[in-house]
């Protein structure tokens, strides 16, 4: 494998990620208004999140950072491409950060209710949009020496609808299923009695998801060619499988079950696209590759240097956080968290 | 307006609200780090209340901080695709390192101290401050070191029309990077110390808690005076970098016009920048600016008049920022000597308008950091890359000013906003203070 193809494996694995990671905590906060009934019972919601959910933004901050270090053109071209899209984006996510942090700040019935409604926009707004994202990567852009020539409603193709509404489901998911694992008590239950409605809609998603991918991109014209790719759609089918809430016999399986299927998902799409990261509508290797697009060698390698060396850490003390606040949260015990949002 | 002013206008007003926010922060987390340090050590839960009621403080600062830092790393490519295009070969480099080495580290280790105070050992905890403070300065180091390659780039070439990092260690050493580092931490834990003087002067005002806010105020204090000689030394670094690698900017700084040697220091200047000249040179030491400059009395100053007018930053906002800037400085070192002074010799409390004074005293190193970035941002005018790059031509080229000003200004309101709840909360907790002794059981 070259410098290039690692590359495009690195970056793609930080996006995949980071979907995952960052997936269930746009579910709960999707889920925080409707699964928890009581004020107390919306506290545990948020603090099954709280330790964590920063760490996972990083990912984001980590993807973007290593498009801009290891492919420029691509950084620039999607950023500025999908110029009104990231703003929405960062909108959405600032007001998601703060919420957690100022929401418990001031006693009163319409503060809270501003920022559980802040908490809501928070987790459904970024769903969508990287849905949107993800859909019109897939799917390419008309480009133009390099340059996305698209309007903010040109994004909103039925494709990446599709698209978007199917990673808002899959996150939703994903969320039930993490407050099935964190959570305890009535919270816990109602969440995994969620999830396996939910599960029916993800599953007949991913089928028109496969079905529309198959009409309206040239993503399976890799597939082709490479007959191994298949593993990709199966590993996650079998992930999804998995994470059927009552299939798995524990919140964990089903949890793990669900971040395999993202992960196996976003790079189903990935195998389709390479080399591509950006590519052109209808004419799969013509767009921003990982060859046309790439930073230096010598960029490169140091990059893969520093990635070598830290990201193995990082995955470590993440793990290990996660590890640490893996004892379930109720609404009895979360106020001997010591502190908590 | 066009394309071009909005985009500068969002960066500088999206820059300048972060900056509000994470210098206190920078400072903060290495004072809680202490605090908590100090309460292991000497088993002392004094100092374990201390980290815990600044803490608080820190983290709705932090929260502000966070969410505001992705808005800069987006922005680039958002805005100034074509500066992406020719720099990420090298510029992107420090970012994603930042991201990997420090963002990481103090994004999962302050989940850890905020709600692991039951979760882990004490000894762990301790450990997580510390990863956090180590995490923000170190954060900041990376990202100093690619602004600092903006300023002076080195360990590049020109190739296949973009800039390609060819040494890495040049990248990582750039001496511009260093000194801007340390005067920038250093005013960031200037802010911090001013910060925990102030709200413990108030609390000292109404004699809450004295012996909470006497200690904090002892420890800010000292960490005040350490930061601000600190700062004062690292700015003569920087100053010399500045003569000598961006002698535009150093002339715009001091009002300097005409390209002469052993060139005195003006106390007092009333610059002219109409007719190119300053209407007003008083109490001029001689050869002083000469000396600061190169550390030789007779070395030569590079006047304005030597650049094109194309390629001098804008005179007034570089002149006046750096000018306020070293006075309020030189406030800040007098001031922390008097406030350790008197917190040593323990009778600060019998001096209440030095209290009321710590107090008023809050903002100023926020907009001596303010007019800092001004003076290197501003100054580095009109390049985006010193001397390699025009800020002009690294627009966007598919973004319409339409879109930039929809951003501009939901981005304005949104800060303010932030920015009101932001110090709202942080005065509600810095005067409600901390939790009575009795209720930590």
């Amino acid at each position: 494998m070259d410098l290039n193809t690692f590359w495009f494996l690195v970056w793609g694995l930080l996006w995949a990620v980071y979907l995952a990671l960052d997936g269930f905590d746009f579910g709960a906060c999707m889920a925080h208004n409707f699964i928890a009934r009581t004020p107390d019972e919306r506290r545990v919601v948020i603090n099954t999140i709280g330790p964590v959910w920063d760490g996972n933004e990083v990912w984001l901050v980590t993807a973007g950072g290593v498009t801009f270090a290891a492919f420029p053109p691509v950084y620039a071209s999607l950023f500025s491409g999908l110029y009104t899209a990231m703003f929405l984006l960062l909108l959405s996510l600032i007001f998601r950060g703060v919420s957690f942090e100022f929401r418990g700040k001031v006693e009163g019935e319409r503060w809270m209710r501003f920022w559980d409604f802040s908490i809501a926009v928070g987790g459904f707004l970024p769903a969508l949009l990287l849905g949107v994202l993800f859909g019109n990567l897939f799917r390419g852009f008309p480009l133009e020496g390099g340059t996305i020539m698209y309007g903010f409603l040109d994004l909103l193709n039925p494709y990446a609808l599709l698209t978007a509404v199917f990673f808002m489901v899959i996150f939703l998911h994903h969320g039930l299923l993490w407050l099935a694992l964190r959570a305890g008590g009535p919270l816990a239950d109602r969440a995994a009695a969620a999830a396996g409605r939910a599960w029916y809609l993800v599953a007949v998603l991913l089928l028109a998801f496969l079905a529309a991918s198959q009409a309206a991109t040239q993503l399976f014209e890799n597939y082709a060619s490479r007959p191994l790719l298949y593993l990709l759609p199966l590993a996650a089918a079998a992930g999804l499988i998995r994470s059927r809430a009552g299939f798995s016999g524990s919140p964990l399986g089903a949890f793990v079950g669900s971040l395999v299927f993202i992960l196996a998902l976003v790079f189903t799409g990935l195998a389709g696209m390479y080399p591509d990261l950006i590519p052109a509508l209808g004419l799969r290797g013509a767009g921003l590759t990982a060859y046309n697009s790439a930073s230096g060698a010598y960029t490169l390698k140091v990059m893969t240097a520093v990635v070598g060396i830290v990201m193995p850490a990082v995955i470590a003390y993440q793990f290990w956080v996660y590890k640490v606040f893996s004892p379930k949260l109720t609404t009895e015990n979360l106020k001997d968290l010591g502190h908590y949002y | 307006m066009d394309a071009l002013l909005l985009s500068r206008l969002q960066f500088a007003v999206t820059a300048g609200f972060h900056f509000l926010f994470v210098p206190l922060t920078i400072g903060l987390a290495l004072l809680i780090a202490v605090m908590e340090t100090l309460a292991f050590f000497k088993k002392d839960e004094l100092y374990l209340d201390m980290a815990k009621f600044w803490g608080k403080l820190f983290l709705i600062n932090f929260a502000v901080g966070v969410v505001t830092g992705i808005t800069l790393e987006f922005q680039f490519g958002m805005n100034w695709a074509a500066y992406s295009v020719f720099v990420g070969d090298v510029f992107g480099a420090p970012l994603a390192i930042e991201a990997t080495t420090s963002f990481f580290l103090e994004s999962t280790f302050i989940g850890v101290w905020m709600f692991g105070w039951k979760r882990v050992s004490r000894g762990l905890h301790l450990l997580s401050i510390w990863l956090v403070a180590i995490g923000t300065n170190l954060s900041a180091l990376w990202i100093i070191l690619a602004n600092g390659w903006m300023q002076n780039p080195v360990g590049y070439a020109v190739r296949n029309g973009r800039a390609e990092l060819t040494d890495f260690a040049a990248l990582t050493l750039n001496p511009y990077g260093w000194t801007m580092f340390f005067h920038t931490v250093l005013a960031a834990w200037t802010v911090a110390a001013f910060f925990v003087m102030g709200v413990s002067a108030w609390h000292l005002l109404r004699n809450n808690r004295p012996d909470f806010f006497g200690r904090s105020f002892r420890l800010g204090a000292f960490m005040a005076l350490a930061s601000s000689l600190g700062v004062l030394g690292a700015g003569d670094f920087n100053g010399m970098m500045t003569a000598k690698l961006q002698p535009a900017k150093f002339a715009a700084m001091e009002g300097v016009w005409e390209t002469e040697k052993g060139v005195p220091y003006n106390l007092l200047v009333v610059p002219d920048p109409a007719n190119e000249r300053n209407r007003v040179e008083a109490l001029g030491i001689p050869k002083l600016l000469s000396f600061m400059a190169f550390k030789d009395a007779d070395a030569e100053i590079k006047g304005l008049k030597d650049f094109h007018p194309d390629d001098r930053p804008p005179f007034w906002p570089v002149f006046l920022s750096f000018k306020l800037m070293v006075a309020l400085g030189m406030f800040f070192i007098a001031f922390s000597a008097a406030a350790s002074w008197l917190s040593l010799r323990g009778t600060v409390q019998r001096y209440p308008l030095f209290l009321k004074a710590a107090l008023a005293a809050i903002p100023l190193p926020y907009l001596a950091n303010q007019l800092g970035w001004i003076v290197t941002e501003v100054g580095r005018q009109p390049w985006i890359v010193y001397g390699l790059m025009r800020t002009s031509e690294g627009l966007s080229q598919n973004v319409g000013a339409g879109q930039v000003a929809f951003s501009l200004v939901s981005l304005g309101l949104v800060y303010a906003a932030l920015g009101a709840l932001g110090i709202f909360l942080t005065v509600k907790y810095a005067a409600a203070g901390p939790a009575a002794p009795a209720g930590r059981a």
